[in-house]
């Protein structure tokens, strides 16, 4: 793949360069604040945007406000937000532009390997939630949530979904069949309902409502 | 005034007040020439820039007799009397004398000083008819002795001494009467000069509490200091330390070793994290209290139903008051209340209501921080109410003046 990341401190940068290198993707471009990344990703046209959400000029949001404008201006580019705090509001804003975006803690890269594979699927068009964002959701749904028409079981499956698992893992994570969780995310699918769109669609849409549910 | 004559007059109260009414003719004098040769020289100069200067020196020199007066006040008035004018914004005579024609003080001390010029001459008549009228009741004796006969308008004639020994014990006891009258009219004039020159106790506190407030928010933007130190020192480093251990880890033989020391790290971030979050929460920077308040809801382990409607952002100071008094509260709730659900609501004004269902009891000054925080709120003139009867329910009102 090739990468284009957004991270004011030169440690992380050069820990993500290596990171991204080691696994066979190349960096065509680091940049230290949001008006590079603009310019960086119309002159390299990345597979996928790597950007930290505080950064300067006004060290506040100006990173995920960055990622906003790109998803407006190129729908569909693949961007993964990394960041020292996950809130759920700034994870809503993001998946209400579609699918391929991520948004995880920055510690997470630590493990190497599995955040490797989460940006592989962001860049792949899927959605990738911190699991401190979709633990936190899980904690405070309401009585009139949409939550409130799935099982349990179907809930969970979706919590899953929003971290980015694929079915295979998700089978492998709650140890039941590949077949039972195809037909949980057919369920969960019916219960929200989001039977018009094409499947991939679907399950941005279904953690859509998930991350909307707790507002 | 009102005790004993003999202690009065014995006291330094008297000669005070009539030093006092002496010197105002004196001072309205020479500020009433000062004024006409300012105005004559400013009409006949009018065509030329100076003539218009000399003008615009008419108010400004009640401002420098209103501070003679504030001096000359002290004479009978220990209060303090404090100027009522603000300083400058920029250095210069030209600045400050722009400065000065905009405040209504200087008009009000204008208008002082020409009413003090008109009372003056009253002061002058009372003052001469009593004291002239007094001394030379006293003093008849002495000079009926010389020869000199004391006339009362046409009524009669003293020319006797024994009629003008008569005459001197009333005249002992007109100069008291005349102490008691000059110093009521000291203490009327005093009155006036307070009203008119003398900032006011209300607008003082406001100052005071203007300048918490200021004090309140230079703490706010040092917690934000700290908060971005922390984030661009310590944690980016642990981060890095965490990356660079999971490098690490692909390569060594002892992947257990490291993945220990990466969640030793781990440990601290965390820690670190919610430390700072106490400190000042990034998510009220950027989002606001909205935002700040869902993300405290997220991590409580009450449920927690939030109604948050503020069209417009409310100052930082006072926002930040808000969510912390939110924070207590909801700590509060999953730490005592029992609770087994909360709600919290915010509307414009700024108004804060934390509501749950828990057992009650709690009290401001209950060692729960809520004192700190109805403090905190104190400073930026707000209001904390706790309704907290035994067996629940617990409501938590705070109002937070702001425009917004």
């Amino acid at each position: 793949m090739r990468i284009v990341i957004a991270e004011d401190s030169v440690l992380l940068r050069e820990g993500l360069s290596q990171i991204l290198a080691r696994f066979g993707h190349e960096v065509v471009a680091d940049v230290g604040d949001a008006a590079d990344l603009a310019a960086a990703v119309d002159e390299h046209e990345p597979d996928v945007v790597v950007t930290d959400v505080r950064m300067p000029p006004g060290f506040r949001d100006e990173g995920l406000r960055a990622a906003l404008a790109l998803r407006a201006k190129r729908p569909g580019l693949p961007i993964l937000v990394l960041s020292q705090y996950v809130e759920q509001s700034y994870a809503a804003d993001l998946l209400e532009t579609g699918g391929g975006v991520g948004y995880l803690l920055k510690d997470r890269v630590g493990e190497v390997a599995e955040f490797v594979a989460a940006l592989e699927r962001v860049a792949a068009g899927g959605t990738v939630i911190d699991p401190e964002v979709v633990r936190g959701l899980l904690a405070r749904r309401r009585a009139d949530s949409p939550l409130e028409r799935l099982t349990e079981r179907e809930r969970q499956v979706l919590a899953l979904m929003a971290e980015g698992r694929s079915n295979g893992a998700i089978a492998r994570a709650l140890t039941v069949s590949e077949a039972a969780v195809v037909k949980h995310v057919g369920s969960i699918f019916t219960r929200l309902d989001l039977h018009q769109t094409p499947e991939d669609h679907r399950r941005v849409l279904a953690v859509v409502t998930f991350l909307r549910a707790a507002r | 005034m009102a005790g004993n004559p003999l202690r009065f007059v014995c006291s330094s109260w008297p000669w005070r007040s009539v030093l006092y009414v002496a010197t105002g003719p004196l001072v309205g004098a020479l500020w009433a020439v000062l004024v006409v040769t300012l105005a004559i020289a400013g009409v006949v100069l009018a065509p030329v820039v100076v003539g218009v200067a000399l003008l615009a020196g008419i108010p400004l020199s009640a401002v420098g007799l209103a501070a003679v007066e504030r001096r000359r006040l002290r004479l009978v008035d220990s209060r303090p009397a404090p100027s009522p004018h603000r300083r400058p914004a920029q250095a210069g005579l030209r600045a400050w004398a722009a400065f000065r024609l905009r405040e209504t003080a200087t008009w009000r001390e204008l208008g002082y000083a020409l009413l003090a010029v008109a009372l003056g001459m009253v002061d002058v008549v009372v003052a001469f008819t009593f004291v002239v009228g007094s001394g030379l009741a006293t003093a008849s004796p002495m000079l009926v002795e010389q020869g000199d006969q004391i006339q009362f308008g046409s009524g009669g004639t003293v020319d006797e001494p024994g009629e003008a020994w008569a005459l001197a014990v009333v005249g002992v006891g007109l100069i008291v009467v005349t102490l008691y009258a000059l110093s009521t009219l000291a203490g009327a004039r005093a009155a006036l000069a307070r009203t008119l020159l003398v900032r006011p106790v209300e607008e003082e506190l406001v100052e005071v509490r203007a300048s918490r407030a200021r004090m309140a928010d230079a703490f706010e933007a040092e917690r934000r200091r700290i908060e971005r130190d922390l984030h661009d020192g310590a944690q980016q480093r642990l981060t890095g330390l965490i990356m660079t251990l999971g490098l690490a880890k692909l390569d060594s033989g002892a992947p257990e070793l490291i993945g220990k020391a990466q969640d030793e790290a781990r440990a601290a971030l965390a820690e670190l994290r919610d430390l700072v979050r106490g400190i000042h929460p990034s998510v009220l920077t950027d989002r606001g209290l909205r935002a700040a308040v869902e993300s405290l809801a997220e991590r409580s382990p009450v449920p927690v139903e939030v109604d948050v409607e503020l069209p417009d952002r409310p100052p930082e100071g006072t926002e930040s008051a808000a969510y912390f008094v939110i924070a207590e509260a909801l700590a509060n709730v999953a730490k005592h209340s029992g609770a087994t659900r909360a709600r919290v609501v915010v509307r414009p004004g700024l108004c804060v209501e934390v509501h749950d269902d828990g057992t009650g009891g709690a009290r401001v000054d209950g060692g729960t921080g809520l004192q700190g925080l109805a403090d905190r709120v104190a400073v930026y003139d707000g209001s904390v109410r706790l309704s907290s009867p035994p067996g629940g329910p617990t409501i938590l009102q705070v109002e937070i003046p702001c425009e917004s």
